[in-house]
C-alpha cells in the first residue's frame, strides 16, 4: 500500500453476473415511471392507469362453490399435467365463445395459452429473429411491444384515426419496409376497442386491411381481448372470420371472466399452430390444468353470457362518467377518443405538454394515468395519455378527471413559462 | 438495553420514493429477522395510528423516504403518540430535508458546498423564466446541477451542460416539487459517507465511492443491481477520506441529527470535498450505500439495526 493511501478496494457491483446478461436484457432497468405506479396502488390515488377488469362484479360465492366442486369431482385431473395444446373440453367451449364473433373453428385449431400475453410471446418466439420487422399500430398495446422487443424486433408503427388502422398508411408502411429490402413478419392489430386508443376498426376498412395484407403476403395477428365488451349492438365480426389462412386470432378470458386465471388462446393456420404448441411445450411444458378446468366449468355451469352483459353495463356507465367529466373539466386544447366498448380513452394533451414528464405532478395531485410513450416503440406519443375507466367507481372517475384537469392547467402554465417540453409529440390519433 | 418485544418498520408512503422505501423496509425486516427480531412492516396510511395505539411498539424503524418520511412529519406524529423511534427528531429532519436550508447551515459551520440559488416556480412565472435563467447562468456559470429542493433518489434531478438545456431541466425538476435548487456542477468523485451513532457519539463509516456505469447516478443507476460500481472504501488519499468523514460528522452534528444519516459529497480534482446534501432516512435497499458501508466496516446490517432499535427503546419517546 502506498503511504498516505487508503487500502485498495475492489469494485462492488452488487450483481456479480452483470457482464453476462444477454443483449436483450440490457434495457431491463429500474424506472422512475414504474416507481410512480407503486404510489398509484395506494387508495388515496384515483388510478386511471392500470387496465384491470372489475372482477369484484363476479358472483364470487358461486365461483368459489364451483371451484370447490371442481376439486371434489375432478381434482385428480385438475391438479395433474395436461397437454401443451390445452384441455379438449375447454377448447370446445372456446369455439363457442368465438362463434359470437362469427369465427368458425374446430377445437383442434385452438391452442390454450397463459393469457393472450403468452400467445404474443409464442408468436414472437416462432417468427422473430433479431432485427425482423413487425408492423404495429400507432399507438399499440404495451404488452405486445414488450413481447416483440424481448425478441429484438424492429417495430414499425402504422397510423390510426378514429376508425382504426388507416389502410393507406398500412400500404405505405409495407412499401417503406420493402424499400429497405425487408418484409414484415406480421401485422399486429387490436381491431376492437383498442388498447390504448379506444378506437375500433371500421367495418368498411376490415376487408380492405385483409386484402392489403393478403396481397403483401403479410400475416395478421388479431388480438381481441375486448371484443365482447362493446356497448352498442352485437359483437363485431372478427377478421379471422373472413380469412382463416391469413389471420392468427388471440383471445382471452381475462376481461370476460377473470384476469387472475390467466387463460387465453390462439387460433392459427395449421402449420403455425403446430409450432405454437411446440413452443408452448418448451416454454411451460403445459398450462395450468386447474386454471383451464376452472374456466371450462365456469363456461359450462355459470350464466357467463349474462355476466358479460353485466360487465358491459358497468363499463358503459364508467365510460359515460369519463367522457362526461372530460367534457366538463378538460382545458380546451385537449382532445380524446370516444370508445364504443372496452376500457380506454386516449387523451391528447395541449401542445408541448409531455405526459411522462407530467406524471410525478399528477401523482402528487393523487391521480394516475399511463403516459403515451409506453405505447410506442420509437419514443413518440409524449403528448398522449391512456385513461382506463374499468376499475374506479363513476364518482371517483369524476374526481380523478378533476384532479388531472388541474394538473394539466399547471403544466400549460409551465409550458408558457419555459417553452414546450423537450420531447416532440408524434402521436398519430387524429383530433377528436 | 430494553427488550424489543414489538417492532414496527415504517415503509411506503405516498412520495415517488414509495417503491424504494418498500424495498428498504423489506430489507430491514429481513435483516432483523436474521438477527432474531421479528418485525412488521406498516405503511403510513389511515390504519397506522390504530395499529400503533392498539399495541404500542417497543420502537419504530422509519424507512420512509421523501415527503412524510424525511420531512419530519411522521416523526412528529410518532412523538405525539409517545412511540420511540430510530433516527432524528422532526425539527432536525425538517432542516436536513430542505436542501437549501441544510446547505446554508452547513456552510455557516464552515463546510464547502457548491454555490447555488433556490427559486420557486412562481418566481420564474412572475419575472419571466428566460430572464431569470439568464441571470442564473451569468451568476453561477456552467455546467449546473438542478434538483428539487426537497426529495431524493435523483428524481427530477439532472446536470445541465448548456444554457439552452436549463429550461428543460428546471421543468423536469418542477415535476417533483415547486422549488428548484440550482447549483454549480462540481465534477469529480461522487462519494456517500454514512454516519452512525451507537452510543459513543457519531462515527463516520468508510466513504463509498459511486461510479455509475454510464451517464449520471440517476434513478436507474441507483436501483438497478449492476448498473453502478461501488468502491468501499473510496479510492481517495487518506487525508481526503478523513476530510469526507469530518464533513459527514459535522453535517450530522450541525443539523442536530441522531442515530444515523448519510451525507453525499463530491471530491473534485484538487481534493476538495464539497457537501451536497444529507439524508436522515437513507436507502436500505440491496443497492444502497449505507448498508454496504456498514457491512464493509464490521457492522453487520441486521445487528446494527437491532442496536439502533434497542437504543431508541431505551431512550423512549
Amino acid at each position: 500500500m502506498t503511504p498516505g493511501q487508503q487500502p485498495i478496494s475492489q469494485p462492488q457491483r452488487i450483481d456479480r453476473y452483470v457482464g453476462q446478461y444477454a443483449e436483450r436484457a440490457v434495457g431491463m432497468v429500474a424506472s422512475e415511471i414504474r416507481a410512480l405506479f407503486a404510489v398509484a396502488a395506494r387508495p388515496e390515488i384515483v388510478s386511471l392507469a392500470g387496465g384491470s377488469p372489475y372482477v369484484a362484479a363476479l358472483p364470487l360465492d358461486a365461483v368459489g362453490d364451483m371451484i370447490g366442486q371442481l376439486i371434489a369431482d375432478q381434482g385428480a385431473t385438475a391438479l395433474q399435467y395436461c397437454t401443451a395444446q390445452g384441455d379438449a373440453g375447454l377448447r370446445e367451449r372456446i369455439c363457442d365463445v368465438m362463434a359470437l364473433e362469427q369465427i368458425r373453428a374446430h377445437p383442434d385449431e385452438v391452442v390454450v395459452t397463459v393469457g393472450s400475453q403468452q400467445a404474443l410471446d409464442l408468436m414472437a418466439r416462432i417468427f422473430i429473429d433479431p432485427g425482423d420487422v413487425v408492423l404495429v399500430e400507432a399507438p399499440s398495446y404495451v404488452g405486445a411491444l414488450g413481447a416483440f422487443a424481448s425478441y429484438q424486433a424492429d417495430m414499425v408503427h402504422v397510423a390510426m384515426d378514429e376508425d382504426g388502422l388507416i389502410p393507406e398508411a398500412l400500404e405505405e408502411a409495407i412499401r417503406r419496409v420493402a424499400a429497405t429490402g425487408r418484409q414484415a413478419k406480421f401485422l399486429y392489430t387490436v381491431p376492437n376497442f383498442h388498447n390504448p386508443a379506444g378506437v375500433t376498426l371500421a367495418v368498411g376498412r376490415r376487408h380492405r386491411i385483409l386484402d392489403i395484407c393478403h396481397r403483401a403476403g403479410l400475416l395478421v395477428v388479431e388480438d381481441n381481448p375486448y371484443g365482447l365488451l362493446g356497448f352498442d349492438g352485437d359483437p363485431m365480426r372478427a377478421l379471422r372470420a373472413d380469412d382463416t389462412d391469413g389471420v392468427v386470432y388471440l383471445g382471452t378470458f381475462s376481461k370476460t371472466f377473470a384476469a387472475g386465471v390467466r387463460v387465453g388462446w390462439a387460433v392459427a393456420p395449421a402449420a403455425i399452430r403446430e409450432k405454437l404448441i411446440l413452443a408452448a411445450e418448451s416454454a411451460v411444458l403445459c398450462h395450468s390444468s386447474f386454471a383451464q378446468l376452472t374456466v371450462r366449468e365456469y363456461l359450462n355451469t355459470q350464466p357467463w353470457q349474462e355476466q358479460v352483459k353485466d360487465f358491459r353495463e358497468l363499463y358503459r356507465e364508467r365510460r359515460d362518467a369519463t367522457l362526461g367529466a372530460l367534457a366538463r373539466m378538460m382545458p380546451p386544447e385537449c382532445g380524446w377518443t370516444r370508445p364504443a366498448g372496452g376500457f380506454y380513452v386516449w387523451l391528447r394533451l395541449p401542445g408541448g405538454i409531455n405526459a411522462k414528464a407530467m406524471l410525478p405532478r399528477a401523482i402528487s395531485s393523487r391521480v394516475a394515468y399511463v403516459p403515451g410513450t409506453g405505447f410506442y416503440a420509437d419514443g413518440s406519443g409524449s403528448q398522449y395519455a391512456r385513461l382506463c375507466y374499468s376499475l374506479p367507481a363513476p364518482d371517483r372517475i369524476s374526481e380523478g378527471v378533476r384532479r388531472l384537469a388541474a394538473v394539466i392547467e399547471t403544466e400549460v402554465q409551465l409550458r408558457d413559462d419555459f417553452g414546450p417540453a423537450p420531447v416532440p409529440s408524434k402521436g398519430h390519433i387524429s383530433k377528436s | 438495553m430494553s427488550e424489543l418485544e414489538r417492532i414496527v418498520i415504517l415503509a411506503g408512503g405516498l412520495s415517488p420514493e414509495r417503491e424504494v422505501s418498500l424495498r428498504s423496509g423489506d430489507r430491514v425486516r429481513d435483516a432483523l429477522d436474521e438477527a432474531g427480531i421479528h418485525a412488521i412492516v406498516a405503511d403510513a396510511d389511515a390504519a397506522l395510528l390504530s395499529l400503533l395505539r392498539a399495541d404500542p411498539p417497543s420502537a419504530v424503524f422509519p424507512a420512509i423516504h421523501g415527503v412524510c418520511g424525511e420531512d419530519g412529519a411522521i416523526r412528529e406524529v410518532l412523538g405525539l403518540l409517545g412511540v420511540p423511534y430510530v433516527g432524528s427528531v422532526a425539527s432536525a429532519c425538517q432542516m436536513a430535508f430542505d436542501k437549501p436550508t441544510a446547505k446554508a447551515l452547513t456552510a455557516a459551520a464552515g463546510l464547502v458546498t457548491p454555490p447555488s440559488v433556490t427559486l420557486p416556480r412562481e418566481t420564474f412565472h412572475d419575472l419571466g423564466a428566460a430572464a431569470v435563467i439568464d441571470l442564473i447562468v451569468a451568476k453561477l456559470g456552467l455546467p449546473l446541477y438542478v434538483k428539487p429542493s426537497r426529495g431524493g433518489s435523483a428524481l427530477g434531478a439532472g446536470a445541465v451542460r448548456t444554457a439552452a438545456d436549463l429550461p428543460a431541466a428546471v421543468l423536469s425538476c418542477f415535476a417533483y416539487g415547486d422549488t428548484a435548487l440550482i447549483e454549480r456542477f462540481i465534477s469529480g468523485t461522487e462519494v456517500a459517507v454514512g454516519v452512525i451513532d451507537l452510543g459513543q457519539g457519531p462515527q463516520a463509516l468508510p466513504a463509498v465511492e459511486i461510479v455509475p456505469g454510464e451517464g449520471e447516478y440517476d434513478y436507474a443507476a441507483r436501483y438497478t443491481a449492476g448498473k453502478t460500481e461501488f468502491y468501499v472504501p473510496a479510492r481517495l488519499p487518506a487525508t481526503v477520506a478523513d476530510e469526507t468523514a469530518r464533513i459527514a460528522i459535522a453535517a450530522h452534528t450541525v443539523l442536530g441529527l441522531r442515530d444515523l444519516s448519510r451525507t453525499d459529497l463530491i471530491v473534485d480534482a484538487d481534493g476538495t470535498a464539497w457537501f451536497l446534501e444529507v439524508n436522515v432516512s437513507p436507502g436500505m435497499t440491496e443497492t444502497s450505500t449505507l448498508p454496504l458501508a456498514l457491512e464493509t466496516s464490521g457492522h453487520p446490517f441486521g445487528r446494527t439495526c437491532v442496536r439502533l432499535l434497542e437504543q431508541a427503546a431505551a431512550r423512549g419517546a
